[in-house]
């Protein structure tokens, strides 16, 4: 707050410091997306994201919320597809479409949240590790190894074993589980900036340490952060459709792992019903694509040494 | 121990890990002797680690641990109170720690609820199974990504390479147990056209005595071996090719050209034996990943190995046998994590010096 009181006067019609500062991350934004619609890869994988966001929040209107009811189900059990259900029905007699349309809010859902609860847990400890020096530093960074060399996916099962079964349990058991790499890019970062002579002047002046860590620091590792987070989003998305696979999801809730472990429970791989199998997994893994595909491109874009996807 | 996991998240984290690590600078007097009991000495305080949270994440269980296994059936005060002193639940818990440290470092980690067998039995049954799964499949799956990585990075931009790695980032995107149900649909079940090729699931029809045997068991490998390569294979594709990238505007390269040398002995002599190094690291990482990751493909193809085995654990929930297997797949990753930073220095004479 210092900073506040020695400014200068703003001279009328003139914009003041923080007019500045907003033109400025303005035109660093507009630089970003000037150079993030370079790669081709990069701008599909964002339009194929709108939509995907756009089906799951409609899906309210499109489909119905008692879509996923097995008492009043429409069809009769496993139908093929049909003109009625484009997609066939599931074991109830639900429309398969209508389920995969439910499904996508839980499977973007969870994959948010656990990614955005991994990137917290991550950008929080990296931060500060790199951030304060001496026996903190090196009591987080002892715990970061510790998670780095359990294998995620295992830790995440056995996670989501022990507690019970809701969709907390698997955001808590994805995010839990992979924030470790988020942590020691942050931390690498910070100790890059903080080595900056800037840093000393802004220490000189009197910053404190969340002064230090949230204006200067913050606004370099973001980023960073921003490229972590759209990757991790993509193996959380997969993770959570794996912990469903396994039957460890919540079971009163339809997601595409869910719909996947229901059609193996139908019989749906002997019977060699694909109008089943094929939708929930072609879902999963249009989103997790369309994720790693922004998140490279963001990465190439604030990298370039990198020289992914191009 | 730091850069032992600093490699596991790659190579990015890597460059930060070596810039932080730049200024010490102490290595000089240490021999690669020295370089080795470091490894191996974080490698025992990891695996350390890995009991002591498998012991206190099976404490994390709400209520009585006992109630949760017998899964809420009626069982007797007698019985209840047997289960108890058969996992030492009325001790209290440091001694329970202790008495469980004891017995893991003895080889004995506890009696399967569901098969009434000692965990160790059930792993040791399982584990050339496994081996013999993930060994096949990461020997392909590393010698067609290096392969593809490098001529994607050596034509990078050209049509070959956009579809090279294209199709590597969709494979890495696809659930591998999705993979799998669509392989037995097409290629088992078989669709119309197409007759069923290859066994469903297990890993052997039975009857069959020596060589017959073995090509049985190789039929149904098949499936999950082609699984497998196909997720797997995109990961070592894509760090070769960048690795290979970092290399290509290196002078050196210009000069082996300047000699006249061919393009071909260029890429082979000059430019894939630098490259090689996040690569090699990648590969031991990946190894340990697959052993974590071929529960879904063991699972789905019915092979009846340690991923398999964990499936059956967790649906009952067979606590013991949960318990035993995640400290194993967490073993294999700190040995192959280990195994990287031995070779290391026989690749990079700068580290460990």
């Amino acid at each position: 707050m210092s900073a506040e009181t020695t400014e200068p006067p703003v001279k009328p019609g003139e914009p003041g410091a923080r007019a500045l500062a907003r033109r400025r991350r303005r035109a660093s934004v507009a630089r970003f997306w000037r150079e993030y619609r370079r790669h081709r890869a990069g701008v599909f994988g964002l339009a194929a994201l709108v939509l995907f966001v756009l089906v799951a929040l409609t899906a309210p209107l499109t489909v119905g919320s008692d879509v996923d009811s097995v008492t009043d189900a429409p069809g009769k059990p496993l139908e093929s597809p049909s003109g009625r259900f484009p997609l066939g029905t599931d074991q109830f007699g639900r429309s398969l479409l209508g389920l995969l349309v439910w499904g996508s809010r839980v499977s973007l859902l969870v994959g948010l949240l656990a990614a955005a609860l991994s990137v917290l847990i991550g950008a929080l400890i990296g931060i500060t590790a790199g951030h304060f020096r001496g026996w903190y530093a090196t009591v987080m960074m002892r715990i970061t190894d510790w998670f780095l060399v359990m294998p995620t996916l295992v830790l995440a099962i056995v996670l989501a074993t022990v507690l019970s079964r809701s969709l907390g349990t698997i955001v808590l058991a994805i995010g839990v589980t992979t924030w470790p790499t988020t942590a020691r890019l942050v931390r690498a970062q910070t100790l890059a900036v903080e080595s900056r002579p800037y840093i000393e002047r802004a220490k000189a002046l009197g910053g404190g340490h969340w002064h230090i860590m949230s204006r200067h620091v913050l606004p370099n590792v973001m980023p960073l952060i921003l490229a972590q987070t759209t990757l991790i989003i993509s193996s959380a998305i997969l993770a959570e459709a794996t912990l469903a696979f396994l039957g460890l999801g919540d079971p009163m809730v339809v997601s595409w792992g869910g719909l996947l472990q229901d059609a193996r429970e139908a019989g749906s791989v002997s019977s060699g019903d694909w109008w089943y199998l094929v939708p929930p997994g072609i879902g999963i893994a249009a989103v997790a694509l369309a994720f790693t595909l922004c998140g490279r491109a963001v990465e190439a874009v604030l990298n370039p040494r990198l020289g992914v996807s191009r | 121990m730091s850069s032992a996991t600093g490699r596991v998240v790659g190579k990015r984290a890597e460059d930060g890990e070596r810039a932080s690590a730049a200024p010490r600078g102490q290595r000089t007097r240490s021999g690669y002797p020295r370089y080795v009991a470091g490894k191996l000495a974080g490698a025992v305080v990891s695996l350390f680690a890995v009991l002591v949270t498998s012991f206190f994440l099976f404490r994390l269980i709400p209520g009585d641990p006992v109630k949760f296994m017998t899964g809420g059936r009626p069982v007797s005060a007698e019985q209840l109170a047997v289960y108890k002193e058969e996992f030492g639940l009325d001790l209290p818990l440091w001694e329970q720690f202790t008495d469980y440290c004891v017995k893991a470092l003895t080889g004995d980690l506890g009696t399967s609820y569901q098969f009434h067998a000692p965990v160790v039995d059930k792993i040791t049954e399982a584990l050339p199974n496994t081996l013999l799964l993930t060994g096949t499949a990461f020997v392909l799956y590393t010698a067609l990504g290096a392969f593809l990585g490098t001529r994607s990075a050596w034509r990078h931009g050209g049509p070959g390479d956009r579809l090279n790695t294209g199709l590597a980032l969709t494979l890495y995107s696809i659930p591998s147990f999705w993979l799998g149900l669509l392989l037995i649909i097409v290629l088992s079940v078989g669709v119309d056209p197409i007759p069923g090729l290859f066994p469903t699931g297990g890993m052997e029809s039975g009857r069959e005595e020596g060589f017959a045997h073995v090509l049985d068991v190789a039929h149904h490998l098949v499936l999950p071996v082609v699984t497998l390569v196909a997720v797997e294979y995109g990961q070592t594709l894509l760090v070769t090719r960048s690795a290979l990238l970092d290399e290509m505007g290196s002078d050196y390269l210009t000069t082996a050209r300047a000699k006249g040398l061919r393009d071909d002995l260029v890429r082979r002599r000059h430019a894939v034996p630098n490259a090689l190094l996040p690569t090699v690291t990648l590969v031991f990482v990946n190894l340990g990943r697959t052993v974590a990751g071929v529960i879904l493909v063991e699972t789905v193809f019915s092979w009846p190995g340690l991923g398999g085995l964990f499936y059956q654990a967790l649906s009952v929930p067979d606590l013991p046998l949960v318990q035993g297997l995640f400290f194993v797949f967490a073993a294999a990753v700190i040995l192959m994590n280990t195994l990287a930073d031995l070779l290391y220095p026989m690749l990079d004479p700068r580290v460990g010096r």
